[in-house]
């Protein structure tokens, strides 16, 4: 249980996706100019992700690793170079089907959520921590944990930048850093915040 | 985009310089960044998108007429994520170690906007030949950015370039500290934020709309 929190604390503050891998980079820059978008779109990415992590560790597990395959009498089979092209199909549908199902079921989270999770599909973030997942060798109960700790890392970087962005509105940037490299030095000093949590153990 | 009043030669070098991707259009800097610690890294990345992004584009450009639009992207990503597995067999099998540094971010040149960018825009109204040299260009400009961003991250955090130590031991016996922070994640941020304040101030670059 304690392994787990201390991974859910690192995946959001610690290894955050989005402040030191760089990942889910291009919605951050995109969408980040509106509060409330941020918060939706990050909902959105927190709830992806927490669906997709342990969807792809399976399909990894019992079709894709070497010997996965022994259960169908194919063990000498290694397919794991098919991760990338698997993992990018398995979350486009994933992705469609949730729209598909929260459409149906839940009319006020899909006109909350609804309009990002088409974006949501080509977001590094998702696929980035899918391969993380495989290459750090995580469990199945680690991955959900690695894809919440994730999703709400990058909620919570996406978000400060859009309030940041706010009270920067009326500071006098100079020409040329105005827009698109303010928005990098900014991320660098939320990076540099977020260093400080690295001492941190449970 | 009309091809109509562009050589070739133009289609080239339009997305190197001028309307250069990761400076200009603010795309595909996802997974621009965190391989850029070391110059071998940055480049072998650069060489790798740059074929990804050149033979997606011609493949697409060959097939447009028959993918039928509604379900374009899906066709789009297969062709892409089919070709990045080929590109991640061959670092595997050549270049294990840097492969091994790479690691998740050669997959993640799938999701890199800069590849469906250009494949959208470009390679679905243009001809082969056009398409290459446009992928090819955009894969070109994104090269430079992330190589510069290596060398200064490079040089200023460990004193190397392309792991040879360039930094005099008399300069390091004077004194003279790396700076750690340009090996951190925030370096790369704060790098890439200045090139781009550089590069609108250049003359002759169009400014980045607000």
């Amino acid at each position: 249980m304690t392994d787990l929190l201390s991974l859910f604390i690192n995946s959001v503050f610690i290894g955050n996706i989005l402040l030191s891998y760089f990942l889910g980079m291009c919605s951050f820059i995109a969408v980040s100019n509106n509060i409330e978008t941020s918060v939706g779109l990050g909902f959105a990415v927190i709830f992806v992700l927490t669906i997709t992590a342990p969807a792809n560790w399976a399909i990894y597990h019992y079709l894709l690793a070497p010997g996965a395959l022994s259960w169908a009498g194919l063990g000498h089979l290694d397919l794991s170079f098919l991760k990338y092209i698997t993992f990018i199909a398995v979350i486009a549908a994933i992705v469609q089907a949730v729209e598909m199902i929260i459409d149906r079921y839940s009319p006020v989270l899909y006109s909350a959520l609804g309009v990002f999770l088409p974006l949501i599909a080509v977001n590094c973030a998702i696929l980035g921590t899918a391969l993380f997942m495989v290459e750090r060798e995580y469990t199945l109960m680690e991955s959900i944990v690695f894809g919440a700790g994730s999703g709400t890392g990058w909620m919570l970087a996406i978000v400060a930048m859009a309030t940041i962005k706010k009270k920067m509105r009326y500071a006098d940037v100079p020409d040329g850093l105005d827009g698109f490299g303010i928005t990098m030095i900014v991320g660098g000093l939320m990076a540099m915040a977020f260093m400080m949590f690295s001492g941190i153990t449970l | 985009m009309s091809n109509g009043n562009l050589t070739l030669k133009e289609t080239f070098f339009r997305g190197i310089w001028k309307e250069n991707p990761v400076a200009y259009q603010v795309l595909g800097i996802c997974s621009a960044l965190a391989v850029t610690v070391q110059m071998k890294t940055a480049i072998v990345m650069g060489i790798a998108l740059t074929l990804v992004t050149g033979a997606s584009n011609l493949i697409i450009s060959l097939l447009r007429k028959q993918i039928p639009p509604t379900i374009r992207i899906i066709v789009e990503l297969t062709v892409i994520a089919s070709l990045v597995i080929v590109i991640d067999q061959v670092l595997q099998a050549f270049l294990y170690d840097i492969s091994k540094q790479l690691s998740v971010f050669v997959g993640l040149i799938i999701t890199n906007c800069i590849v469906l960018g250009r494949a959208e825009a470009f390679a679905l109204a243009n001809p082969p030949l056009p398409s290459l040299l446009d992928g090819l260009g955009n894969g070109l400009g994104y090269s430079l950015v992330l190589v510069a961003v290596a060398v200064v991250r490079e040089l200023l955090g460990s004193g190397k370039l392309m792991g040879i130590a360039v930094v005099p031991q008399v300069w390091l016996e004077a004194g003279y500290a790396h700076m750690g922070l340009m090996t951190l994640a925030p370096g790369a941020f704060f790098i890439i934020g200045l090139l781009v304040w550089l590069k609108n101030s250049l003359p002759g670059a169009s400014h980045e709309q607000k």
